[in-house]
């Protein structure tokens, strides 16, 4: 068994190409986006900069919706420190607050120390010494392969330090690429949430589907048809350790991990129809959740822990309902548009993000859950498969767009938009990580 | 008519019984055999009759099994209707083939792969995809096909056959196949 699985499959997590094959395209911005300045780091070294630090943070910040970054031929100045900082000069082209840094080797081989400023402008501007316009300045020490990671935690503090929103540049996606032109078609992947670092997990002669995150960010569990069927598989991303978790006759599918980490919801049709179970990690032991005569799939954990929502059609077209764990209990969610398909509740609690169709088109929406108002966020047709990042800002899903399947981000507010087309074949499947720090 | 036409007509008449008489004493006649002796020589020669190899007429197994089971044998696909597992009539034909042959053959069995179109979600559509192949299984077991020789697999949307994104790709899409 073990000998055939290595056989029919190859497991690796080797970098697949140094640069990105993803890279996110903002097609709508949001015209209230705030000014700011990200002024290039600089590097009191020898030789070239280690990396771009400046350029990081400020595409983190531009992709999140909510700031619109200045360009280095706009900026006043490129100053690397507050001392003597004039802010009137900022103030006067509108930016609210900056960014800047300075980067030298540290004295332990192989990092580097990198300081960091955020400033308040219009506290700077005001000039009253009661009020400090440094919002946050800290120093560290970073290897060198870890530089784009600490941007991206850059990028996480500015972003909570202004908005008040914990950042979600520190994570990641898992996606699958299908290559038909490969020998291994069907490819799970995983990158940096904007593309960067893609790595290859799991690639297979047959299709592989639904990846989803432990809550801890190391494992992902997913559908693997390697055995031309479906079955339910967990997969350390460290270790590539891989764990079979079922095999049943017929689906085995729709796998999501709960909260605590100990257990995935799933769906299995050994006992006829397409039915939601939860399967404890540990012991294997099986519970039975849903029991009728319909579909009922597309399970996914409230941020609680105690229930789940999942789709079902037992009010005749699909519709998302929601369970008790403990009581049972069931009752149906929505009620606007022709079906909703695949609804997964925000980190919140507030909302619920589906697939709704509307004249025969799906499209991403989300539901205020006490309002139970239903907004459309995007304007394509074939949307699926929507997966909402850890901070509640952003949705990433898959759509058909310029004729080809690939992966877009829309904000919870459907105000900003963007594509992240696939260089080559098509990409699906997109699961947004927890929090990794 | 008169005598003169009777007289006439007598003369082309006669001349043709005295060559009738002849003709047929053409068995005995010594001439006559003469003129056989070149085939009767050869088949001496051999001293028996003389048959040549025929290439039998083959059928290909394709061949056979059409004429056993007609042309709807060689058909694996039945297309499906959006949001549908029915059976549409134009497909009968092929399943009632494939009952036939299955029924005759009750150690072979089949895989039946349910395929949906890429409206929707994958995991919704894996059960529309199970739900399309189960359709086909039950038809085939109420003509009479064992349970045991049927498996069914769904694969959804993961596996188009067309590419595309248009209705039409959509419409060749959502099917179930039969893989022996």
């Amino acid at each position: 068994m073990f000998v055939r699985l290595i056989l029919s499959i190859s497991l690796l997590m080797v970098s697949v190409q140094a640069s990105a094959r993803l890279e996110i395209l903002i097609t709508e911005g949001v015209n209230t986006a705030r000014p700011i300045a990200v002024i290039p780091f600089k590097w009191l070294g020898e030789g070239s900069k280690p990396e771009n630090f400046s350029e990081i943070i400020g595409n983190d910040l531009r992709s999140s919706g909510q700031f619109s970054p200045i360009s280095v031929d706009k900026m006043p100045k490129t100053p690397s420190n507050s001392q003597q900082l004039d802010y009137a000069l900022w103030h006067n082209i509108g930016v609210e607050a900056i960014v800047m840094g300075e980067v030298r080797p540290s004295s332990k081989a192989g990092e580097y120390s990198i300081t960091y400023e955020l400033l308040d402008v219009v506290t700077g501007n005001m000039g009253m010494p009661e009020y400090s316009p440094v919002m946050e300045k800290r120093r560290s020490s970073v290897k060198k392969a870890q530089l784009r990671q600490f941007s991206h935690r850059i990028s996480d503090v500015v972003y909570e330090k202004l908005t008040g929103v914990r950042g979600a540049f520190l994570t990641r996606i898992a996606y699958v690429a299908v290559d038909r032109k490969s020998s291994h078609p069907y490819q799970l992947r995983i990158s940096d949430y904007d593309g960067f670092g893609e790595k290859l997990v799991l690639r297979s002669k047959q299709p592989i589907m639904t990846p989803t995150w432990s809550p801890d960010g190391r494992k992902l569990a997913y559908v693997s048809f390697e055995q031309k069927r479906s079955q339910v598989y967990i997969q350390d991303l460290y270790t590539q350790k891989r764990e079979l978790m079922t095999s049943f006759p017929k689906i085995n599918g729709a796998p999501s991990w709960s909260p605590d980490g100990k257990q995935l919801a799933l769906v299995l049709s050994k006992d006829g129809q397409p039915e939601i179970y939860v399967l404890d990690i540990m012991t294997k032991a099986l519970k039975r959740i849903t029991r009728n005569r319909v579909i009922d799939t597309e399970p996914s954990w409230s941020p609680d822990g105690q229930s789940l929502i999942f789709t079902s059609e037992r009010g005749g077209r699909p519709q998302i309902y929601q369970v008790e764990l403990t009581s049972g209990q069931t009752k149906r969610l929505t009620w606007e548009g022709e079906l909703n398909l695949g609804g997964t509740i925000t980190p919140d609690g507030d909302n619920l993000v589906v697939v709704s169709r509307h004249n025969g088109s799906y499209k991403i929406s989300v539901q205020d859950l006490d309002s139970g108002e239903l907004r459309t966020l995007t304007k394509t047709q074939l949307d699926e498969s929507p997966s909402v990042a850890p901070n509640g800002s952003m949705i990433i899903y898959s759509t058909v767009f310029q004729g080809k399947k690939g992966l877009a981000l829309v904000s919870m507010d459907g105000r900003f938009k963007a594509n992240i087309p696939a260089k080559n074949g098509d990409v699906k499947s997109p699961a947004w990580s927890p929090f990794l720090n | 008519m008169n005598l003169s036409m009777i007289s006439k007509s007598l003369l082309i008449a006669l001349p043709m019984l005295a060559l009738g008489a002849c003709s047929s004493n053409s068995d005995s006649d010594a001439e006559s055999a003469e003129t056989n002796k070149a085939a009767t020589e050869a088949v001496e020669e051999v001293s028996v009759v003389e048959t040549d190899v025929i290439v039998e007429v083959e059928l290909t197994e394709e061949e056979l099994m059409v004429q056993e089971y007609t042309a709807a044998i060689l058909e694996t696909t039945i297309n499906f209707e959006f949001d549908k597992s029915a059976i549409a009539p134009r497909f009968t034909m092929i399943l009632d083939a494939h009952a036939k042959y299955l029924v005759a053959n009750p150690d072979t069995s089949i895989v039946i792969e349910g395929h949906a179109d890429e409206k929707g979600t994958p995991e919704y559509n894996i059960a529309l995809g199970e739900r399309r192949a189960n359709s086909v299984a039950t038809y085939l077991e109420n003509m009479g096909v064992a349970a045991n020789q049927l498996s069914v697999v769904s694969y959804g949307e993961e596996k188009p056959v067309n590419f595309g994104h248009d209705a039409a790709a959509h419409a060749e899409n959502r099917r179930a196949e039969l893989t022996y």
